[in-house]
This record gives structure tokens, sequence and C-alpha cells, in this order.
């Protein structure tokens, strides 16, 4: 059996392109106003909980400022984006990669627990005891798949003046619109936050053997 | 050192790459599809007459931010402006049976619609402000569209950057029911910030497709032959998309 699922291969990595795409048109984006607000309304300083830095040009698409621009890559790449995350999830029910592998046990909850896979993690010991990933993989993995990726999602759409007439019991469930275009941002950089540490882990764990099997799907049991 | 030297390459490499795709011909296809595709999703998921949301007037802001053209100079606004826009008429032409010239008395006397909605600009703010005027389906059914009308075009007194505004919309949102021409704002004549003396209320699509100054209202066929043909001045300018429900 291998490591990975095609369809996990598949998705891990049309889903990196898809959200690099939209989480650098998406500084553009917050270059055009660069304040953030909650409730339904903001738009002067007084107003804002958060003053955004202004990104600088090398960390955006399109590279240059044109809102338009970084609309038109960030509206096309939500399509792909949001079709594959419910493509995964499908396979993952389906497959039995997410009962098998990403529910958690009422015993891995337990502190003591918690505390020893802290421990293994910082000691850069990555040798799990029986399941594919330990607590803590579960956690960020099962946290990204569950809640930041959908979030994106779903604040999006409450951003949208033309999905309002429809959804705005979402706009009213996430706070207002500004709450979402709040929402939007903190799970972008919750996401950002995942990238860096996950880069970082698999770098640490041997990146060659890594990215080789999330290409070819590797063997099970070999690590 | 050397490792994020190669990063930056990566990067930059990347960014390239999505710009020769968006300057190639199937890449700005594709980028322009996807805004038709969105504006098919809404279309599919959003009833035509389905409402933006109101709001109690509690929820009104302090003040209503002007944007873009906020004191316009060009022509005679500056003189309709000193006398009180009392000369000021607002044209209905292009594809209808009987064109019209309406001045402010006449919209006044129209039956009104009173809005508090959300004003959601395309750089990332709202503001929410009350809104009165009649609707324009009104007065398109007043002036008669012939039926080879598509788009609902308007004019405007502002020019910007050397180029005259405009704005259209599809015949769904001309004929919504929040779509107003309004002349109010929180009960009080339209500030010239803010599109004195009349300005559009698209309440589904973002900002700059509530065009303010308005001089007229024009019934087309095709969006071809206005402006640079793409539906308005930023999306002529900047490249907007023209459906701006997202």
């Amino acid at each position: 059996m291998k490591r990975h699922a095609l369809s996990t291969r598949i998705w891990h990595w049309l889903n990196l392109v898809c959200v690099v795409v939209l989480f650098m048109s998406g500084l553009t984006i917050s270059n055009a106003h660069r304040r953030l607000y909650w409730g339904d309304w903001g738009f002067a300083p007084e107003q804002a909980w958060l003053a955004v830095p202004r990104f600088p040009d090398w960390m955006t698409i399109p590279g240059y400022y044109s809102l338009a621009v970084a609309r038109d890559w960030h509206i096309l790449m939500a399509w792909p984006f949001a079709l594959l995350l419910l493509f995964m999830w499908v396979a993952m029910l389906v497959n039995r990669h997410f009962k098998r592998d990403l529910v958690t046990t009422r015993a891995e909850w337990k502190p003591g627990a918690i505390w020893h896979d802290v421990v293994q993690h910082l000691k850069l010991n990555f040798d799990h005891e029986g399941g594919k990933f330990n607590f803590l993989q579960k956690l960020a993995y099962g946290l990204v798949l569950g809640v930041f990726l959908p979030m994106m999602i779903l604040t999006g759409i409450a951003i949208s003046p033309g999905m309002e007439p429809t959804f705005g019991w979402l706009v009213d469930l996430l706070g207002g619109r500004q709450s979402a275009r709040s929402l939007h941002f903190i799970f972008a950089f919750a996401l950002f936050g995942f990238f860096i540490v996950h880069v970082l882990l698999v770098l640490l764990a041997g990146p060659i053997g890594q990215i080789r099997d999330m290409i070819t799907g590797g063997r099970h049991n070999e690590a | 050192m050397k490792r994020r030297g190669f990063l930056a390459v990566i990067g930059a490499g990347f960014v390239a790459g999505c710009n020769k795709i968006a300057e190639s011909d199937a890449g700005s296809h594709l980028l322009g599809a996807a805004e038709k595709w969105h504006q098919g999703a809404h279309r599919f998921l959003t009833d035509r007459e389905a409402l933006a949301p109101e709001y109690p007037k509690s929820a009104i802001s302090p003040y209503f931010r002007g944007n873009g053209s906020i004191d316009p100079q060009n022509g005679d606004y500056p003189a309709q402006a000193a006398e009180g826009f009392a000369n000021w008429r607002l044209e209905v032409r292009g594809l209808v049976e009987n064109p019209m010239s309406l001045s402010l008395d006449n919209i006044r006397k129209l039956p009104q619609r009173t809005q508090v909605t959300r004003h959601d600009c395309v750089e990332g703010w709202s503001a929410i402000g009350e809104w009165t005027g009649p609707q324009l389906s009104l007065i398109l059914d007043a002036a008669k569209l012939k039926p080879e009308a598509k788009y609902i075009v308007f004019r405007c007194a502002d020019n910007l950057n050397g180029q005259d505004y405009y704005e259209s919309v599809d015949l769904i949102d001309a004929y919504h029911s929040q779509t107003i021409v309004a002349h109010r704002l929180n009960g009080e004549p339209l500030p010239v910030k803010n599109g004195a003396p009349l300005r559009m209320r698209i309440e589904r699509q973002l900002g700059y497709k509530h065009a303010k100054y308005l001089t007229a209202i024009e019934a087309v066929a095709s969006l071809d032959d206005i402006g640079d043909g793409k539906g308005g001045y930023w999306e002529d300018r900047s490249g907007y998309q023209w459906y701006a429900g997202i």
C-alpha cells in the first residue's frame, strides 16, 4: 500500500499552487485598503482594529500594484481551490484516510500524551508508534482541512455582495461583512503559519524522501 | 544566504510565470471567463429579485466616505453646483420609445423608495447609508425599452483623468427593486462628494458600479461602441471586472 493515496498527492500539489496564487494576489488586495474592521462596516482609521503593513511588490501577484489584475487571479483560483477541497474531502471519506489517519482518539487528548508528543517533536524524533500521524500532526492537518481552508471559502463568499442576498445568514453568523473580511485575512495568515511550520518540519524530517513520497506515493511503513 | 537567494529566484520566477500567463491570449481569456463563472453562479444561486440586506437607521455610519471623483471641476458642473443644481436634467435615451428629459423636480415627484444599505468599495471598505429615490424600473417603464435593449448605460458629469465616467448594468440589475436613482443620503440632498445631485444605487454590486453625478440613462443593445467597450470607466481604464458582485 502506498504511503500517500493518489488523490492526496494530486490535491496536495494542485492545492499548493492555488493557495500560493490566492495568498500572493490577496496581499495585493490587502494593499488596496490596509485596515481591518469588525462588524458590518468600517472605512476610517478610528474604526479599525488593525492597520495592516503594506506588502512589498515582490511578495505579491502581479508583482506591481494592480487591484484589477490581483482580483482577476484571486477570483479565477477561487474555483479550483474550492472544488479541489471538496474533491479531497470526498476522497478522504471514501478511502477512509480521514477515519484511519486523521480522527483523534480520546486518549490522545490527555495532557500527558500531548506533552509526550510535544517533547518528541522538540527532540526531532519523528518516528510515530502505531498510526501514520501523531497527535500534533492530526491536529494540524485536521485544523487545516477542516477549519482553515473551508473558512477561507466561507469568509470569501461572505465578502461578495452578489452572494449576500442568498448567504445573508452566513454574513450574520460571521459578524458582518467587515468581520468576514477580517476573518478572511486571519485565516489566510493561519494558513501561512501552517505553511512555514510544515515546510520546516519536512526539511527536518528529510526533505528528499518526504517530497519524493508526496510525488510517487512511497511505501507505507517507510517513513 | 545562498538558500534565500534561491527562494527569491523561485518567487520571482513564479510571479513572472503568472504574469506571462495573464498576458497570453489564453490566459487573459481564462481570467475573463472566471468573472463570467462567478456571475453565472451568483445568478444561479440568487433569485433575480432577491434583496441586498437592509439595515435599521441605527446602523447608519457616522458619515459616508466619498471616493473617486469627490468634487468635479470639469464642464459646467461647478456652475450647476453653485446654483444648487436647479437646472440639472436627466436624459433618458437610446433604445427607448419615449425619450425623456427629467428635472430634479420630476424625479422627486415619482414614487420614492428609501433603503438603508451597505456600500462595499472594491478596495475593501464598507459604509452604511440611507438612500432615497425612484426605482430605475419606473423610469425605464415610462420610457418603454425597445426589445433589442440589453444593457442600461449610466452617463456621468465627472471627468476623471481625462475620461468621462460611465457605468452599465444588465436588465436584471436595472429592474431590481433596490436599483434606484438616489437624490438623498441620510435624509439630506446628496452631498457633492457622494454624487450630487443624482447617483445610481446598484446594491448587489461593488461601489464603482454606483455611477455618481448622473446626467443620462441610455438603453443600448451592446457595450462595444461605448468608451473602450468594456462597460465602464474603471473597466476600460484598469481592467476591473464588469460584473462586480464579488
